[in-house]
């Protein structure tokens, strides 16, 4: 019996002892008809082949691993970023359990959001009522001071209709006639979650500054000198958001931003829990609409809002996840462009020490091959960063990016000699990304925790940026942007490429001449 | 912090009632109505606990439960190693149930073994307009070119399958007959059927009656020679590894399993099941479905056991041993004896640091009531429990051997409630789910998740209760609880506040 109370073995060292070992070895032997090894083996070398990846590749109908979730999820973080605001998923309930546990793995915080509890009479019938109801009790229980609803599959596929629910639900006296309840209509079936977020954004734009659904008068834009900045979904909000503001102090620029989820999801523990924390007050989303300008840092989380913004006479600039100095740079420079605010020496001094740190690492990074994976603008970011510092991403891979997406990324390899060999793969999954891995084979791969099964199967060592990162915590704390985000980047791409040589180099009389103390 | 220990049992259960009343408020009167049916107090000697159970969620309310689709794909099949489960639908339910719920296996992952894996069919715009079957089809002949040895494939029916009247049935039956009698298991688990993951575990139960068992050919000869000491575990989903530390309890015991349903479960095992002499239950509510069918047809009968803490356990093995000649009574005497001075131990460690200490859980399955042995053993007392997707059958069997006199009952409870009652009542220790985690944790009440076993496990058996006693007295006495408060913080809050 291995067990013992004054050393209480885990799962990890309790079932390989032999006890353990003996049954299951059984089990499999007796009664689970396992198949022949020789043959599990032969398979899983084929499955490392050219051959294999040419079938792989040929896919039309079957997704294995995507790299995508789906759009509510997208919708629920943008509400979020709103002062005191409730998600409310219109549709069936599980869908939101699934939301909140996802994001509460990710950011290790609560995450509040209801659902209008559709069942079969709902989907006969309709889910007017599940609205009449869900709102009146949100409203009464949680006392928000807006209710963003967005939509399930379900309520998609029967056809239910928003803006009318809503409207009937406040003449039923479900929340006040005033009382703002923006929506948008969010298919699963359609885009991912980076198209939820923003079409929640839109929602929520559209609702104050274009009438309340027709309720009110549309806003009427008296342009100041503000400027709105939006992040787009991202695992990194908390860290991102606060740089982002940072920034924006030291350059002395008065800015909005829209959906800012950066409190709601990184609240602290003394005591108290905080439904809601932070966010963008109401005033300031409606005020929002006369701003000079409005940036997006995520160009695929905003395809459709910024021309929403754009059409109200304001300037637009979006981004592509801006990571490491060039992209900062351009960030920085429009950002002073549109306020025509210098950019102070304090940045200019971070970038120069990004710079410096760029130069005495990257000898430790030129030339490595990299696979990327992740939310498409991400995807740029990082392969941006990686270009400039002379490594080469390799294989590009965002199962939710486009052909528009595809070939931006080609521009980008274009833009460099780095970036030459590289390829850029559109609406491919990890098990797609899992051949390429095999078959042309890179140094290190970035993606999120899913990456873990690739780093398994393929030996190539996972450097953790994305989302969801559910096995490494407090990550999300920090920003990825910003000088400063380029040098937490940097450092998570050292630190791994540093252990993995440790890791090659510590067998002693063998391997252990470039075990080096010095790097 | 806990409060109740000075309070006789006469004023819990008027200071229970009181809150009752006062989350009640909150409510628009229609919701009060329905949700005053789902709360009560535990009257001893009372048949149940007084609540209304399985009954549809009241929208905008913040339950906590989740869908048919997370009971079949998420619950009952998703473990079974060996076959393919597709989520069939928009991408979105594989992707948030993607590996999430630690069912251990044993297996080469993407080559014969494929629990860790989220195979989709994605569905786009235009599998809603023109129907998905097309493409279910060329999904099953992709999965078989790319993963040859799986052994076979479910359909796990997202919510729109339903909604589009797609016949995955014949979809099914078809491809199976193409590749030469395949199992193939249509599952109609859309997430908008019934009120919890609870009909999901039916549907589930179900499809494995009609589409394995009704599939065994009855000459087929059996893999292996049965001996009258055969029996399947039921209804363990080997969290952490639960199910193996329950079987090496039932092999030392004399017993032989021939099935794990469904942790590290394979199809050969649910085919075999048929075979066994006594069918051992420990969720009852997700499998119960299937044990009274194989009792039926079969005439396996079926024992619920309870495999957490050594009280639970040693009861539960003698039970299970009631079936068997006196060599299992036997063997079952000499395990119980076995491992008592490992209890012995444990509770000597562990008892001192957890004595009076109080619990609340709100839990799925069989949790909400089996897990309250164990505390007990730890000198720990339940003030508070309820069920995410039980039926009257689970509440029964809680109020008949389960709680104690005056014990907070709430069923399907709302955020809201669950977060005033942990407010009011101050438990030193919260027992639920992610969703609830960090709410209770920000307000400095130690908490285990009691579904994944917070990462941690097993907690079956004799080595999973050590481990569960490990946990329990981390989370309780870890130093961080006495941190929450900024020292220079004087004034008088309350100890724990719930979002107003």
């Amino acid at each position: 019996m291995p067990q013992s109370a004054e050393h209480v073995l885990d799962h990890f060292d309790l079932f390989r002892g032999p006890e353990y070992q003996q049954m299951l070895a059984n089990k499999k032997k007796m009664f689970e008809n396992p198949r022949d090894p020789a043959e599990v083996e032969r398979v899983r070398e084929w499955a490392k082949t050219p051959e294999y990846r040419e079938k792989n590749f040929a896919r039309e109908a079957l997704t294995v691993n995507p790299a995508k979730a789906c759009q509510p999820l997208g919708a629920v973080f943008a509400a979020v970023g709103f002062e005191q605001t409730i998600p409310f998923v219109h549709g069936s309930q599980g869908c939101v359990a699934y939301y909140r546990s996802h994001l509460s793995r990710h950011f290790k915080e609560p995450s509040s959001c209801v659902s209008s509890s559709m069942t079969e009479d709902a989907a006969v019938f309709g889910g007017l009522n599940n609205m009449i109801d869900g709102l009146a009790n949100t409203y009464n229980m949680y006392k928000p001071k807006m209710i963003a609803v967005s939509t399930t599959c379900m309520a998609e596929v029967i056809g239910d209709d928003l803006n009318a629910f809503i409207k009937t639900s406040k003449e039923k006296g479900s929340v006040p006639a005033e009382y703002d309840v923006p929506f948008a209509h969010t298919p699963a079936f359609v885009g991912s979650h980076v198209t939820g977020y923003d079409n929640a954004l839109k929602g929520i734009i559209e609702h104050f500054w274009d009438g309340k659904a027709g309720t009110t008068a549309k806003l009427e834009r008296k342009p100041n000198d503000k400027i709105n900045f939006i992040g787009g979904f991202d695992g990194y909000t908390v860290g991102n958001m606060r740089e982002v503001k940072r920034i924006f102090g030291l350059m002395g620029i008065d800015y909005t931003i829209l959906a800012d989820n950066s409190e709601v999801f990184d609240t602290p523990t003394d005591g108290e829990f905080r439904m809601y924390d932070g966010g963008t007050t109401l005033e300031e989303a409606a005020d929002a609409i006369n701003a000079k300008a409005t940036i997006s840092m995520q160009e695929y989380c905003t395809e459709k809002t910024l021309p929403l913004i754009a059409a109200h006479g304001q300037e637009v600039a979006a981004f592509n996840h801006p990571i490491g100095v060039s992209a900062t740079d351009k960030f920085l420079m429009t950002l002073s462009r549109i306020t025509g605010k210098p950019i102070p020496e304090e940045l200019a001094r971070e970038r120069g020490r990004l710079v410096d740190a760029v130069a005495d690492s990257s000898a430790h990074i030129h030339g490595k091959k990299f696979a990327i994976y992740g939310d498409p603008d991400l995807c740029l970011g990082l392969a941006g960063f990686l270009l400039e510092l002379g490594a080469e991403p390799t294989h590009v891979l965002a199962t939710n990016g486009g052909k528009a997406w595809a070939a931006k990324v080609q521009a980008l390899f274009d833009s460099s000699p780095f970036g030459q060999n590289c390829h850029v793969y559109a609406g491919k999954d990890l098990w797609h990304m899992r051949s390429l891995l095999f078959t042309e084979p890179v140094d290190f791969l970035i993606g999120n925790t899913y990456g873990k099964y690739l780093e398994r199967d393929t030996g190539t060592p996972l450097i953790r940026i994305g989302f969801p990162i559910f096995d490494r915590h407090h990550h999300h704390r920090y920003p990825v942007w910003g000088y400063q985000g380029g040098l937490n980047v940097l450092v998570w791409v050292l630190d791994r490429i540093f252990e993995s040589i440790d890791a090659t180099t510590n067998v002693p009389a063998k391997s252990d001449y470039s075990f080096d103390i010095i790097r | 912090m806990s409060v109740s220990p000075t309070l006789s049992v006469a004023e819990i259960k008027d200071r229970n009632k009181a809150l009752i009343e006062e989350v009640l408020k909150v409510y628009p009167e229609k919701t009060a109505k329905r949700r005053a049916k789902h709360l009560n107090v535990h009257q001893e000697g009372k048949p149940d606990c007084g609540v209304k159970s399985n009954i549809k969620s009241i929208p905008g309310v913040m339950t906590i439960r989740g869908c048919a689709y997370a009971g079949s794909k998420g619950v009952v099949w998703g473990p079974i190693k060996d076959m393919i489960h597709i989520s069939h639908g928009p991408v979105g339910c594989g992707q948030y149930s993607w590996a999430a719920r630690r069912n251990y296996y044993i297996g080469t992952t993407g080559i014969d073994t494929f629990v860790t894996m989220q195979f989709t069919s994605d569905f786009q715009e235009k599998d809603i307009v023109f129907g998905g079957d097309k493409k279910l089809a060329k999904i099953m002949d992709e999965i078989q070119e790319l993963f040859p040895l799986n052994n076979g494939i479910t359909v796990q029916s997202e919510c729109p399958i339903g909604l589009i009247g797609d016949d995955i049935e014949a979809v099914s039956k078809a491809k199976s007959k193409e590749y030469d009698g395949k199992t193939i298991v249509p599952v109609r688990c859309e997430g908008f059927r019934g009120v919890s993951q609870s009909l999901g575990h039916h549907i589930a139960n179900d499809a494995i009656r009609d589409w394995v068992f009704d599939k065994i050919a009855p000459d087929a000869a059996p893999r292996f020679e049965p001996t009258p000491y055969d029996v399947a575990i039921i209804g363990d989903y080997n969290i952490g590894g639960d199910a193996w530390s329950s079987r090496i309890l039932l092999e030392e015991m004399g017993l032989r399993v021939i099935a794990q349903w469904s942790g590290d479960g394979s199809l050969a095992e649910l085919e075999a099941t048929p075979k066994a002499k006594l069918n051992v239950l420990h969720c009852y509510r997700s499998m119960n479905y299937i044990s009274r069918h194989m009792e039926e047809k079969y005439g396996i009968p079926w024992c619920e056991y309870n495999f957490f803490g050594p009280s639970k356990i040693a009861e539960s093995l003698r039970k299970i041993a009631s079936y068997f000649d006196d060599k299992i009574k036997e063997g079952a005497e000499q395990v119980i004896a076995k491992y008592q001075p490992l209890m012995d131990a444990v509770i000597a460690k562990y008892r001192p640091r957890l004595e009076g200490k109080t619990v609340m859980l709100f839990v799925g399955g069989l949790r909400p009531r089996h897990v309250i042995g164990a505390y007990e053993d730890l000198g720990m007392e339940v003030v508070g429990t309820g069920y995410e997707f039980g039926h009257n059958d689970d509440y029964q069997r809680t109020a008949q051997h389960y709680v104690k006199d005056g014990t907070l009952i709430y069923d399907d409870v709302t955020g809201y409630e669950f977060e005033k009652f942990v407010e009011k009542i101050q438990p030193d220790l919260v027992g639920s789910g992610i969703k609830e985690k960090y709410v209770f944790q920000k307000m400095g009440v130690p908490f285990r998740q009691m579904h994944s076993w917070d990462y941690s496990g097993p907690y079956h058996g004799y080595d999973g209760f050590a481990i569960f006693a490990r946990d329990m007295d981390m989370a309780i006495n870890s130093p961080v609880w006495k941190m929450t408060k900024a020292p220079w913080k004087t004034e008088e809050l309350p100890l724990l506040q719930a979002a107003e």
